[in-house]
Order: C-alpha cells, then sequence, then structure tokens
C-alpha cells in the first residue's frame, strides 16, 4: 500500500502529507517564569514529543530575577517548526515564544572553553591557532592550556576541530545563546 | 476582599466552596488527612468516595461533561496520585476540566522516599494541562483559584495541585483573588474578525460543502451548539460530528450526516472525501478521523476554527487557521453571513445533497436483529428508543471497544453534554465511573453506561460506590465474551488468531451485582431484550443488565488503519482478500 509518510515522525501519531519536508534549524527565544519545574516542562514537551534539541542555555534575566530566558535551537520540517512553537505556548508559565530565525537578523553566541594536552610543536600550534581565532588562555600549566573563545556556534565549532588535531581535549560549551539585531528590546 | 487567618486545609475547602463546588469525588490517606478533616467539619461541599482513585477521576470527567462544570478530585500521596494518572491523561487527551488536589509528604521529606511519596508533579506534569506544589500556606489559596482559572479556561484540562502535609496544618492568610485573569496565561477567545470574512467568502463559493465539528463546540458550553445547529440550518450545509462531538448537532435533522472517521457513516467519510470547502470547527483532525493523511480530503479547501493554536496544522494542512472559541467563532460567522447579499449557491447544494442521498441509500449502519441471540446494534437501539419513550433526560456513558463504536453509531443524541465517553486515551474502564459522576451531576437524569463485559470489569469496583450513594445508574452490559475490537482487529490483520482476547472465566453479572446490593438482569436471547430494557429502566436504583450478544458480530463501517475516506469496508472483506496493508498493520 502506499504510504509516503513514515511511522514514528516526530511531532504527529503517524503520517504526513505536508509538501515541505526540508528539515531547518531554528533558534527560538522563549521567556518563562523563573519557577521551579519550567525547564522540566519545556524538556518534556520536546522529549514528549519527539522534537530535537541541538543547544539550551537558560538563565534569569529581569531585574527581580522573576523572568527567565531559554534559548533553544532546534531542528525540523516547516510544520513541526510551528508545532514546536504552538506546543510551547501552551505551557502555562510561558509569556512568549519568539523564533528569532523567522523574526529576521539575529546575534548568535556561545562561550566555550577547550582543554589541550600537547608538548613541544603541537603545544606552539595550539597558541598560534588560538591566537588567530583570537581565543584567549584561561589557565596553563607545562603541557596544557585552557582556551576561551567565543563568537559563532560554527567558528567554536572549528576551532574545536583544529585542537582536537593536536592532542587530548576537554571541552565545555555553554550552548547558543540569542538576539535579535536592532533598536528593538524586549519587555520582559 | 476578605482576608482571613485559616489553616492550609480549612483554606483548601474554602476555596472550593468559593469555586461553587458542590461535589468532590475522593479517597483518603494518610498525607490528606487534615483536609478530610477540615471536610468532616463543613456541609457545603460534599463529597463522594469512590472504590480506586481512577474512578475518582473518571467520575470527575463524567460529573464535567455532563455539567458543564470542572470536576474537581481529591487524593493521597503516592499510590492515591499514580492511581489518578490514567484519569488525567484520559482528561487531558479529551480536553475536560479537572481539579485535582494530591496530598504529599511534608516538605521536609520530599525527596526523601518516605512513606507514600512520589514525586507527583514530576509523574503528572506530561499529564496534565498544568500542576502546583504549594510550599507556601500563603499562596495556597491564591493557587487553588489560579488552578480553577487554568483547568475551565481556554482549552480545558486537568490541573493537579500538589498539597504537602505541612502546608495543610500550617496557618496563614486566605485571599480572594481580584481577578480571575492570569498572568502569562490568556487564551484568545475572540477569533479575527478578518478572517471570518474569509471564511464566509470561502464557504459561500462552496459547491460541495461539509461541516466537522467535534468536542470542542462541546466545550464551549451549551449556546455553541445552539450556534451550530442555527449556522447549519441558515446554510443548509451537511454535518457531521467527531466522537467527541456528538450531540453539539442534533442527530435528527435533516443535515446530519452521522459520525465521521474509523467507525463512522458511510456518507460522512464520503462526503468529507469529495468536499470542496471544509469547516472544521473544535475538532482536531485526529488520526482516527483522517485515515491515510495523503488521501485525506484531497481536493478541498480546509477553514480550522479552534482555541488551541497547537492543534492547527498538527496532522493537516489547513488553508485557514482561525484561533477562537467556537461559540464566538460561530457567533460572528453567523453574523458575518447573514450581513451578505450573496447566498449559498442553492444549485450546487442540491447536486451535493443527491450526491450524498445516494452514499445515504446504502443504509451503511443497516444491521438484521438476530433471531436467537441480540445483535450487539440491535440491543442499543432499542435501548434508544426505550430511553426515548420514557421521556427522561437521557446520559449515555461507554466503556472502550466495539460497544463504544455502536454506541455512538446506533444511539442518537439531540442535545451536547448527554454522551461521555473516552475519545483520546480510549481508556476501558471509564464508563462506570464517569457514569457515577454524570449521575451526581444529573440527580433527575437517566445514566447508562454502556458496557462490554471486558471493559466493565476495568473499574467494576465502582458498583459500590452507585450503591452506597444510591445512584440510580444503569449498566447495560453487552455481553460478547470476547474483548471485541481486540478480536476484530486479530480477525482483520492476524488470521483470526485471537490471542488472550476471549473473556475467560468471567463472573455471573446478575450474582455480582446483586452481591453489591444492586438489581441483576440478564437477556440471554433476543426475545428477553425488550422486557429486561424495560425492568431496568422501571427499576428506581442502580442495576447490572447482561445482555448476551452476538459474539462473532463486528463493527462496521470500518476505515481500516492505513487507508483512506474512500476506501471503507462496509461488511466483512471476502475470503484470501487482505482487508488491511502492510504499512496499515504498523498502526493503531
Amino acid at each position: 500500500m502506499a504510504n509516503s509518510g513514515t511511522v514514528g515522525q516526530p511531532g504527529a501519531a503517524y503520517t504526513f502529507s505536508s509538501g515541505d519536508e526540508t528539515v531547518r534549524r531554528h533558534t527560538f527565544a522563549v521567556i518563562v517564569d523563573n519557577e521551579p519545574g519550567v525547564l522540566a516542562r519545556v524538556i518534556g514537551l520536546f522529549s514528549g514529543r519527539g522534537y530535537n534539541i541541538e543547544s539550551l542555555t537558560v538563565s534569569t534575566v529581569s531585574a527581580d530575577e522573576s523572568v527567565s530566558r531559554i534559548n533553544i535551537v532546534t531542528t525540523g520540517t516547516e510544520m513541526i517548526i510551528e508545532q514546536i512553537k504552538a506546543q510551547l505556548h501552551r505551557l502555562i508559565p510561558i509569556h512568549d515564544v519568539h523564533d528569532l530565525t523567522l523574526d529576521g537578523a539575529h546575534v548568535e553566541r556561545e562561550l566555550a572553553l577547550i582543554k589541550v594536552r600537547a608538548k613541544d610543536h603541537a603545544r606552539r600550534e595550539s597558541l598560534r591557532i588560538a591566537d588567530i581565532f583570537h581565543a584567549k588562555v584561561a589557565d596553563t600549566t607545562l603541557d596544557s592550556f585552557v582556551f576561551q573563545i567565543d563568537g559563532d556556534p560554527e567558528k567554536v565549532d572549528s576551532f574545536i576541530e583544529l585542537m582536537r588535531a593536536l592532542g587530548d581535549t576537554e571541552v565545555a560549551r555553554s550552548g547558543v545563546i540569542a538576539i535579535a539585531r536592532g533598536n528593538d528590546v524586549l519587555k520582559v | 476582599m476578605s482576608t482571613q487567618q485559616l489553616s492550609g486545609a480549612e483554606m483548601v475547602i474554602k476555596a472550593l466552596k468559593d469555586q461553587g463546588v458542590d461535589v468532590v469525588f475522593g479517597y483518603p490517606g494518610g498525607a490528606v488527612l487534615p483536609i478530610y478533616d477540615a471536610l468532616f467539619k463543613q456541609n457545603h461541599v460534599r463529597h463522594i468516595l469512590v472504590r480506586h482513585e481512577q474512578g475518582a477521576v473518571h467520575a470527575a470527567e463524567g460529573y464535567a461533561r455532563s455539567t458543564g462544570k470542572p470536576g474537581v478530585v481529591l487524593v493521597t500521596s503516592g499510590p492515591g496520585a499514580t492511581n489518578a494518572v490514567t484519569g488525567l491523561t484520559d482528561a487531558l487527551m479529551d480536553s475536560i476540566p479537572i481539579v485535582c488536589l494530591t496530598g504529599q509528604v511534608p516538605t521536609h521529606l520530599i525527596g526523601n522516599d518516605a512513606f507514600q511519596e512520589c514525586d507527583t508533579t514530576g509523574i503528572t506534569r506530561p499529564c496534565t494541562k498544568h500542576n502546583y506544589l504549594v510550599k507556601d500556606v500563603n499562596k495556597l489559596a491564591r493557587t487553588m483559584h489560579e488552578a480553577f482559572y487554568v483547568a475551565t479556561s481556554g482549552r480545558p484540562g486537568p490541573v493537579v495541585v500538589d498539597l504537602p502535609k505541612d502546608v495543610q496544618f500550617a496557618m496563614g492568610t486566605y485571599e480572594m483573588p481580584k481577578s480571575a485573569a492570569h498572568k502569562t496565561y490568556k487564551p484568545i477567545l475572540k477569533p479575527d474578525h478578518s478572517r471570518i470574512e474569509a471564511a464566509v467568502d470561502l464557504l459561500l463559493s462552496a459547491k460541495r460543502p461539509i461541516v466537522y465539528a467535534g468536542g470542542g463546540v462541546i466545550n464551549a458550553g451549551p449556546n455553541a451548539s445552539k450556534l451550530l445547529a442555527e449556522f447549519v440550518r441558515m446554510t443548509n450545509f451537511p454535518c457531521t460530528l467527531t466522537l467527541m462531538g456528538l450531540g453539539a448537532f442534533p442527530a435528527n435533522e435533516p443535515q446530519y450526516l452521522g459520525m465521521l472517521g474509523m467507525h463512522g457513516t458511510y456518507e460522512a467519510n464520503w462526503a468529507m472525501h469529495d468536499c470542496d470547502v471544509m469547516l472544521a470547527i473544535g475538532s482536531r483532525f485526529d488520526d482516527r478521523i483522517t485515515g491515510r493523511l495523503d488521501a485525506f480530503s484531497p481536493n478541498s479547501k480546509k477553514i480550522h476554527i479552534d482555541i488551541d493554536a497547537s492543534s492547527i496544522n498538527k496532522n493537516v494542512r489547513v488553508d485557514l487557521p482561525i484561533i477562537g472559541d467556537a461559540g464566538y467563532a460561530l457567533e460572528d460567522l453567523i453574523k458575518v453571513m447573514k450581513a451578505r447579499q450573496k447566498k449559498p449557491d442553492a444549485a450546487a447544494l442540491e447536486r451535493w445533497w443527491g450526491k450524498i442521498d445516494e452514499w445515504r441509500a446504502l443504509k451503511c449502519l443497516s444491521f438484521k436483529d438476530g433471531e436467537q441471540i441480540a445483535k450487539p446494534q440491535q440491543a442499543i437501539r432499542r435501548l434508544y428508543e426505550k430511553t426515548l419513550a420514557t421521556g427522561k433526560d437521557t446520559f449515555i456513558t461507554t466503556e472502550v471497544g466495539q460497544h463504544q463504536m455502536w454506541a455512538a453509531q446506533h444511539f442518537d443524541f439531540q442535545k451536547p453534554n448527554r454522551w461521555m465517553t473516552s475519545g483520546g486515551l480510549g481508556t476501558m474502564g471509564y464508563g462506570l465511573p464517569a457514569a457515577i459522576g454524570a449521575q451526581l451531576g444529573n440527580p433527575d437524569g437517566l445514566v447508562i453506561d454502556i458496557a462490554g463485559e471486558a471493559s466493565i470489569q476495568m473499574n467494576i469496583q465502582e458498583l459500590s460506590t452507585a450503591v452506597q450513594y444510591r445512584l440510580p445508574v444503569k449498566i447495560f452490559i453487552l455481553n460478547n465474551e470476547y474483548m471485541g475490537m481486540v478480536r476484530q482487529w486479530q480477525e482483520l490483520l492476524h488470521g483470526g488468531r485471537y490471542s488472550e482476547s476471549y473473556s475467560e472465566a468471567l463472573p455471573d453479572f446478575v450474582k455480582l451485582g446483586e452481591a453489591y446490593g444492586m438489581k441483576g438482569l440478564r437477556a440471554e436471547n433476543a426475545g428477553q431484550l425488550d422486557d429486561v430494557i424495560d425492568e431496568m429502566l422501571a427499576h428506581d436504583g442502580p442495576v447490572i443488565a447482561d445482555i448476551l450478544v452476538d459474539k462473532s458480530e463486528n463493527c462496521y463501517p470500518m476505515i481500516p488503519s492505513g487507508a483512506a475516506h474512500n476506501d471503507m469496508l462496509l461488511g466483512p472483506v471476502a475470503e484470501g482478500e487482505e482487508a488491511i496493508g502492510t504499512a496499515g498493520k504498523m498502526l493503531v
């Protein structure tokens, strides 16, 4: 029997018939009440409905610490992205869901700490590459560095890839934070 | 605005009273003893003691669905809360407003694996609309009122309030909130006017329109159903209802095509498939409705009115989404429609009705009465005719399975809030406790649980509740000694290998009823059917009626899973033919 969809697609019980099946990456800023369980609600929604989370960061952002901003990077087809937004909106403590990818130009940044254990030439090379990437040295021993790098996620990716070639590495990444360009200020 | 010093437990009761709650369904335990003590000392809120917490939630659902008011549940911590989970999930899937109060171990013991502790908010997070853990008695009153607001506004659903025992004992300030409005939760009720105009444009241009309405119309209140009827009569558009929507449009109106979907009528499904403009109101394009998605109503423009934005474009891409309450939307649609000079295309509609009448002429729900043993359809139809003759306001609940589908097909509903069935979750054991709740909400109503012999056993303990409170609910068991729907699928999909679907070692339901202190009746053949129904309806008290029906009868028409609306099976498939393809077998 002809059946275009597959069983177990994320976001719906069974099959999809929609035209656009291109998977795209979207960055959301989700403004929530800073209360216990709110992060669990968001994460539970993603896992329960089979949506992807590529990156997630959360922190309070209001002066009185009553409001938090969750930055989520996710992937999905157009219909799934639309579902994610609508499903997030249903959660009671959620103020607003901003699809930064859809809203227009935005800045994405990530911070990473990369420990590289290397000697001799490799050690010198790691320092030279760090310089090219404008990474800072956060800590050093005789056979290791901890580099601190910030920038868009692709830049961080490339830097980590290069470091891995030079020695044993340990990586800590903050996840993506993002904000819209321009002079509009999101009141929380 | 009144403020007063009360214990947490007293606040719970006061909040219930202030919310106008008259009935609470519950079961006591260690972690809710202070609330039960406060309950004991007052006369405003009546407590109904169920026999299992799942029954408490289903009873509250039956109460809510038959009265339009939120249902309230009170259970203890640990097993009390976990037993309620099936009911909560059921209420979430069917959008039923429930406030469920759960006891919790004292705050200082939370996380210590204390006796009867469970992570109630963690466990119920995915199966509630929202939940709360109240750690500060001074936030208790506000939380209670907020819980009622969240449960009943927008798309309704279950809300859990978890109450640690020390918070129930603590003294604090009770304050009525100044307004019901919520800081962040603000559902959109009024639809966008320009979209209503666009919808009317589309509807007026339609040659083959259909109205496809669901439970959202019922949840929008009885007035929304009146408006739906007005809209359909005014336009003379054909109207079909989902399982959840039965009663939203009167079944005896000429425009009614019957229920649609997997076990819907031939005319409803074909009209859905062939229509050119579809108006979906308070319905969610569930997989039981659509069948194979890529063949679902392929040539229609779809208008979808729903209060929940996440229902839109979830399964089916629609052309004109309208977010809002079904009642408001219908009111606006009628207003705009009336203001237009242009009227629906009468000639095209006549041709469309001609086509529909051809489909109707197949009489897809017809059946032959059983000569010896009664047919299940026959039993339901006789029950319908006889309840109609009583002139009583009749409320039907069901369990889940073949009997549920036959009840949906053969029992006609003229009004909303008269039909209570587990649509989304498909919970066996729903019907009896739901009937108890419906009877409490409608003391003068005739409440009947149409059941199967397998489903009824899943919450059979609630017979005791019915007897305790002298609730004259009638339990009408279609007994075919099988989990009939499982058996039907095994016949269609698995070569008739009836793996574990035979109801072995059944109790004698007559004696069982009598053991609980209620009347027990049995119809062993078709000839006894009428007398048993008469006797059941005449008895002023709870009755269990065991109706033996044809064991091999299957529920038709049927859209096999993975098939399209125009691939309906009207009756048994000839030998050697595959009813369901390989892809369909993967689906449920």
